[in-house]
């Protein structure tokens, strides 16, 4: 038995080491770090204990930039790509030729590079002194005048980041969604049709209830991964997002970090843990919600 | 009569379920227009000269001349061979050292009996739920003090583990029916050798399955490569992609760009066509974006 358990230790040192190294040990200093005051990043000293970060972060102008445009972006796309999801796999569901070919284009943009496909995407969008961009034309055959949705106002950029993040995060969306009203049984459907039941009592009645716990999946992966938008915002307006108003929490955190204003371990632990309350706050909401509306 | 009002009955609702059936297909094909179209855009914006492209007040949705000039640009303006080199170094050693240590401890929490075995495996699963953004920090501060900033060393070690995927080759190997263990104790097999010959082969699928979805994600990182790497020589494609916009290119030469875009897409692309019942299915089981 002593020789069994050293054993299975042995197969599990590795991983153990590992995960010490680069998780706990970090999980772990990142909090000592968020309350060490003064910290110098050069000779890793620092003069007080206390919450002189955490105060420091909240007023920073460009955290409050930061937190802003996160809840906007939050806001808009967690209700809006979840809708779309859903009637997108709906709409899948109900038809039988093609839906493979479907499903396979609909997936495709999980597996681009987010840096490089917002790369297309900013061209779409920009206007520069030569070309109104793609975007633009098409929304001059409507009469609408050229905008430029990358160097522009704030409410065209906050669209903009708004229509990539929705499109990042459907194929995640769509497949679970899919594979959710996949399972719902057919028996349901068949009873429901001989009762004569309508299209939309059906789906609200049958369908709605049967995939709420994918549904309510979604809502509180879907919130968590808005909470931490960064690379799509890069993507599109340049590493330096606070010149452009666009900054994240998250990217708020990497340039306490490193970069231009960089160096402050401590402000970036301090908007880290700030960001990690925001978002087991809002799961935990999530989850008293689901409790009451779904049905298991 | 009455036959004439069935039949006019049944003609409505097939005109109904027609338009309904045109409806879907309409709806369903915008999306696929909306998710094609970058792909689209990128592939053309690529294949025009850079002295069509510019001179096109309004951009044109195809092109009669086509030119692989932008490829070689991208070849040979930016170091966009050594990004690639990089990545694919990257990504092997990651996903390999993640095999390499995963598949082990899944085993053990799979098959052996050890003391704490429970409580250590919902510390494990205690572990998934730490946001990347808590401990990245750390890592940097760690990785700067050790000296490994601009080194592959630095790239990979703190990207190898995901604790999801040593859960998911757990609940994987916990599938293997017991009387296959029992029948290779007695005949004297030891654990190491029923892993290597049982359970690898019992398990190939979903062992493929990680190791592609982990390649996607190093493929893919972005965040980490650029704390720690600031000079081209180690530059992922991600990062090398973000520095090709910034000032690659005199910023000028868009169809160049795209042709580097292309470039970084494609590897990606032809894996997914090719794994992509693998890659789906995977996803589903609870793999997230982000």
């Amino acid at each position: 038995m002593e020789n069994r358990n050293l054993r299975a230790w042995l197969y599990l040192l590795p991983a153990m080491l590992f995960l010490g190294v680069f998780l706990v040990y970090p999980l772990i200093d990142v909090f000592i770090y968020s309350l060490e005051e003064g910290y110098n990043f050069a000779s890793g000293t620092h003069f007080g204990i206390g919450l002189y970060n955490y105060g420091y972060v909240l007023r920073d102008p460009y955290f409050l930039q930061a937190l802003k445009n996160t809840f906007i972006l939050v806001i808009i796309t967690v209700p809006l790509s979840t809708v779309i999801a859903l009637l997108i796999s709906t709409a899948l569901a109900s038809i039988k030729p093609l839906r493979k070919l479907f499903q396979t284009v609909y997936f495709l943009p999980y597996v681009t590079n987010t840096l490089a496909v917002g790369l297309v995407f900013m061209l779409l969008f920009k206007q520069t002194p030569y070309s109104d961009g793609f975007v633009n034309t098409l929304l001059g055959i409507f009469g609408i005048a050229p905008i430029d949705f990358i160097d522009g106002p704030y409410a065209a950029k906050m669209l903009v980041l708004s229509l990539y993040t929705i499109w990042i995060v459907m194929p995640f969306k769509i497949l679970i969604l899919t594979s959710a009203l996949a399972s719902v049984k057919d028996d349901y459907y068949d009873a429901a049709h001989i009762d004569g039941t309508s299209r939309t009592r059906i789906f609200f009645r049958i369908t709605l209830p049967m995939i709420s716990p994918s549904l309510f999946y979604l809502v509180i992966t879907g919130f968590i991964g808005a909470f931490k938008a960064y690379s799509d915002a890069v993507a599109l307006f340049g590493t330096n997002l606070n010149a452009a108003e666009m900054n994240t929490i998250v990217g708020y955190i990497y340039d306490m970090l490193y970069g231009d204003g960089g160096g402050f371990p401590s402000y970036a632990s301090a908007a880290a843990i700030i960001l990690f309350v925001i978002v087991l706050t809002v799961t935990v909401i999530n989850l008293l919600v689901s409790k009451k509306k779904v049905h298991y | 009569m009455k036959k004439n009002e069935a039949v006019r009955l049944k003609d409505k609702e097939k005109t109904k379920a027609i338009l309904i059936k045109i409806g879907l297909y309409t709806f369903l094909g915008i999306w696929a227009l909306i998710v094609l179209f970058p792909f689209y855009w990128m592939l053309l914006t690529s294949l025009k000269s850079y002295g069509a492209y510019n001179s096109e007040m309004i951009p044109k949705l195809y092109t009669l001349a086509p030119t692989i000039e932008n490829y070689l640009e991208a070849f040979s303006a930016v170091p966009l061979g050594s990004y690639l080199t990089n990545t694919v170094i990257f990504t092997v050693i990651t996903t390999a050292l993640m095999l390499f240590i995963s598949i082990p401890a899944a085993f053990a929490f799979a098959r052996m009996n050890f003391r704490g075995k429970d409580i250590l495996f919902t510390l494990f699963l205690a572990l998934m739920m730490i946001p990347n953004e808590l401990v990245i920090i750390t890592n940097y501060v760690t990785v700067t003090e050790l000296g490994m900033r601009n080194s592959f060393a630095g790239l990979i070690l703190p990207s190898v583990m995901s604790v999801f995927y040593i859960y998911l080759l757990k609940e994987n190997f916990a599938q293997i029916p017991d009387q296959l263990y029992y029948a290779a104790r007695v005949d004297g097999t030891s654990d190491f050798k029923y892993l290597m010959r049982v359970v690898l082969p019992i398990s190939r699928p979903t062992i493929i399955t990680v190791a592609i979805l982990k390649v996607i994600e190093c493929w893919n990182s972005y965040i980490w490569p650029s704390l720690v790497t600031d000079t081209k020589k180690y530059y992922l494609v991600s990062v090398g992609i973000q520095q090709i916009r910034e000032s690659g290119f005199g910023r000028e030469n868009i169809p160049a760009m795209m042709a580097a875009v292309v470039v970084v897409s494609l590897p990606l692309i032809i894996l997914f066509l090719v794994f992509r019942n693998r890659i789906m299915e995977g996803v589903a089981r609870g793999g997230t974006k982000g």
